[in-house]
């Protein structure tokens, strides 16, 4: 009998129910073990709806608010490039593919998908003298990091790119910025054979890196990764249904016209930040990586204030200083490796940027891609 | 309730489940309910409502409490106890102010123990007289009726809630500009209500059974059915509760694995399509109807899961507590017809509404001085019955279309049944014997449910109409 004085309505007692609960907890725990053993993770990152239930994403998954965005920053690189429209098939035979590496301006931040660089770029449908159809592809990520750049890179080639054009700013090249992007701390593996492969001298030992422990490596451990895989999945009908992948609000902060006087840029003071001090190293190791395939750089845009103490500063990023001297070490650098360099610094009005030194509106990027379909993209016609 | 909230209140009930027996079980629920009524209230941006609104809800009990009690009956040794229970909970609380947050119940720092002292004495005058008056419990009875009812259309309607927002918020030295009606999210007070105006309808009518305060308010806060129901009726609670028995196997299990069902439900299944499902915003971002038809379906299922994965658990905690509470889902979307669905869905806010108010309005049309024929006396009180039910979500346009929709649709099924039972061989009898008749009588009535619910997700009735257009390629 029980609580209600019914018959047995169940068949089971507390012994049945101590066997249950051994055998579910010894289920579990092989399964975490197995979890643990095997890692599936990275297997599940092929496992994709995207480019097949669901169009491949123009860009790479970012979001900061799920429900407005219907996007997910998720940082399992498998997971995120089987999102992204690249991996929707082999590459057409005439088709010139371009890959644009960079940060958060790359990516498109307050921008639709369809008014990115690249978006914009394969609006114009530019044609090589060779008949073939020029398009972009979005490698883009927000966070200001070479290793991050060269992680995607590195990746980016598995598509068959024709070029790679890689936008950098100095905020991007200081070495001790180089692990501070959470795709590169939670792809320690991928990251380490990077810097192994081209003896780039950051130390793999780095605290930074996130080498989970045991127990993080169990299912239970991995729970949020998993539910983050699925999410991913699960906003591609979003992406699908609205072709919406960022919120962008209608009003936000543009950068100030006026400046403070601090002169020191990530803890150089005036005239003491040296070649040494940034990671041109990580961009050898790019041109190195990119083997046959031609590796462009472009110094990126930048917001140039004129007002209060705009003569020190070009914006809340850079001291005039810093700035200009990176300019020059980067032109000469790159004039020495002969490297393919464009300096787009100055091609964005001060008034088409949103809301940051770095980020630029449709009309910033109209500007950007006149420069390099002109410079780069068409130069053979 | 999140996952821990639910972890924290297994563990309670099992505690309950084998050490409390008899009365103290019916203690130790009251307790327990009481704390999870201050525990799960959310933050309210006006100041110590998260407090107040809990408080409220207990003096609304008591005060309930007193109203259906028999005529001149003295109050017991044992309600005095519960009286003095239920108003040191508050105190209890307040005086956790000054501890770090680690420690508070309330979702923010509860108010000054003074003033939680002085509204405790105000509240124990109040109902002294109220018990010293209670002779004349008709008038008390429809009072109270009154004031629960006039608080739940203010919290339900969006000006008024805003209005009383706007009037809290100058009373707490607050921004009265940034009044907001979603200040006033008073958790469980639906539930609650329905609870206490069952109580005050059966006292009326002399049905209900003679109840302790205890057994009283053990019933209307009980923990597990605070969130999301079901609403359970008193004298089968009071049944459970008396009950001398500890908690067994079969119990233990069968709670334990309605729970489990109830958590996948909700936080796999439910909360999956979340991120999927038809709302406000979306509807108008997506650029294809069959996309449009997919995220409607997406909605459909969340919130049958969500709402029945919720159920679970409260089913199976109270189980494992020594509650049997009543099934509020049964398989709904497989029903073959819109009244099926109804006595399957929300099972028991439809006996609620049939029990007091659709019976009762049928009863007095057709008895009335003038009474209408048959087909009007069921669209009316249909109708009706379906409007006050979508009103009971809120008091707004887009619910009151959700409830037409369905009062409609039951009416024409009711007729169709009538015209079918006339006319008997009006479809050839192996069309209505045939599986394929059934499936599409299903498929149907799932999307009928389907579509409605447009109604109920997009508060704008021009954006549901908008919606609709576009779902049929509009």
């Amino acid at each position: 009998m029980n609580y209600f004085g019914d018959r047995k309505h169940i068949q089971g007692t507390w012994a049945f129910l101590g066997r249950l609960l051994i055998k579910a907890l010894i289920l579990f725990a092989i399964f975490n073990l197995l979890f643990l053993l095997l890692s599936p993770l990275p297997l599940l990152g092929p496992l994709s709806g995207y480019n097949v239930f669901f169009p491949g994403r123009a860009r790479l998954p970012f979001g900061e608010d799920i429900e407005r965005s219907y996007n997910i920053s998720i940082l399992q690189l498998e997971a995120m490039l089987n999102s992204h429209v690249i991996s929707a098939g082999d590459k057409p035979e005439d088709e010139y593919r371009v890959l644009l590496i960079g940060d958060s301006s790359v990516w498109g931040f307050l921008l639709p998908p369809d008014q990115t660089l690249s978006a914009t770029i394969n609006e114009h449908n530019y044609r090589r003298e060779d008949g073939r159809i020029v398009r972009a592809f979005n490698l883009g990520y927000p966070t200001l990091s070479l290793t991050k750049d060269l992680l995607f890179l590195n990746r980016g080639l598995r598509y068959e790119p024709d070029l790679i054009l890689w936008f950098i700013t100095l905020e991007a090249l200081p070495l001790k910025k180089q692990l501070t992007s959470p795709v590169v701390q939670q792809n320690p593996e991928a990251v380490k054979t990077l810097l192994a492969a081209h003896n780039l001298q950051l130390s793999t030992a780095e605290a930074r890196f996130v080498e989970p422990t045991l127990w993080e490596r169990t299912i239970v451990g991995q729970h949020r990764a998993l539910a983050d895989w699925v999410r991913l999945q699960l906003l591609g009908v979003m992406w699908a249904a609205t072709g919406i992948d960022h919120d962008v609000p209608a009003q936000y902060e543009h950068p100030s016209d006026d400046q403070s006087s601090d002169l020191e840029f990530q803890g150089f003071e005036e005239g003491e930040m040296a070649e040494s001090d940034l990671g041109f190293a990580f961009l050898r190791a790019g041109i190195n990586e990119a083997g046959s395939v031609p590796v462009i750089f472009i110094n990126q845009p930048i917001f140039i204030a004129n007002g209060e103490n705009s003569e020190m500063r070009y914006n809340d990023f850079y001291p005039r200083w810093a700035y200009d001297a990176y300019r020059q070490m980067l032109a000469r650098v790159a004039a020495e490796q002969g490297w393919g360099y464009l300096d787009l610094w100055d091609v964005v009005p001060s008034d088409a940027y949103t809301d940051s030194a770095i980020h630029y509106s449709p009309r910033g990027v109209q500007a950007v891609v006149e420069r390099i379909s002109q410079e780069i993209l068409l130069p053979q016609r | 309730m999140d996952l821990i909230q639910i972890l924290i209140f297994i563990t309670i009930s099992v505690l309950i489940g084998f050490l409390a027996r008899g009365r103290w079980r019916s203690w130790a629920i009251l307790g327990i309910s009481s704390l999870a009524l201050f525990w799960l209230q959310p933050a309210s941006a006006i100041r110590h409502l998260d407090f107040w609104f809990p408080t409220l809800a207990m003096f609304l009990t008591a005060l309930t409490w007193i109203a259906v009690r028999p005529r001149g009956q003295a109050i017991s040794r044992e309600d005095l106890y519960t009286f003095g229970g239920m108003t040191a909970i508050p105190i209890l609380i307040s005086l956790l102010r000054n501890l770090d947050r680690a420690f508070l119940i309330t979702a923010t720092r509860p108010p000054q123990p003074v003033g939680v002292l002085f509204a405790a004495l105000l509240a124990g005058v109040i109902l002294v007289i109220l018990v010293r008056a209670s002779k004349q419990n008709l008038l008390l009875t429809r009072l109270a009726v009154l004031l629960i009812l006039g608080l739940f259309i203010v919290l339900k309607s969006d000006s008024l809630g805003q209005n009383l927002s706007r009037g809290l918020r100058s009373w707490t030295q607050q921004p009265a500009e940034l009044a907001s009606a979603l200040d006033l999210s008073w958790l469980g007070f639906s539930y609650i209500a329905f609870r206490l105006l069952h109580t005050l309808r059966d006292a009326q009518t002399g049905k209900l059974p003679e109840l302790s305060l205890r057994a009283f308010a053990g019933y209307v806060l009980f923990f597990p059915a605070l969130t999301a129901g079901p609403i359970d009726r008193v004298e089968r609670f009071q049944k459970d509760l008396g009950q001398a028995g500890r908690l067994s196997a079969e119990e233990a299990i069968a709670g334990g694995t309605r729970i489990v069902v109830g958590v996948f439900k909700k936080f796999v299944l439910a909360d999956g399509l979340a991120l999927i499902a038809l709302n406000n915003s979306n509807a108008a971002q997506v650029q294809s109807s069959a996309w449009l038809w997919v995220i409607t379906y997406a909605f459909s299922l969340r919130l049958y899961f969500d709402f029945s994965g919720y159920t679970d658990v409260a089913i199976g905690m109270a189980q494992i507590a020594g509650v049997r509470l009543p099934e509020n889902f049964d398989r709904p979307y497989t029903r073959l017809n819109i009244t099926a669905f109804w006595n399957s869905w929300h099972i028991t806010l439809a006996q609620w509404f049939r029990t007091y108010f659709f019976n009762p309005l049928t009863r007095a049309l057709r008895r009335g001085r003038i009474r209408p024929p048959a087909p009007v006396v069921i669209f009316v009180t249909q109708v009706s019955t379906m409007v006050l039910i979508g009103l009971w979500h809120g008091i707004a346009w887009n619910f009151l279309l959700w409830g037409l929709w369905h009062g409609v649709g039951l009416f024409i099924h009711n007729r169709w049944v009538n015209f079918q039972r006339a006319n008997p061989d009006f479809l050839p009898r192996p069309l209505q014997k045939a599986r394929a008749m059934n499936i599409l009588s299903g498929l149907l009535t799932f999307h009928f449910v389907t579509l409605g619910w447009i109604w109920f997700v997009i508060r704008d009735v021009e954006q549901a109409w908008a919606t609709f257009a576009r779902l049929f390629g509009g």
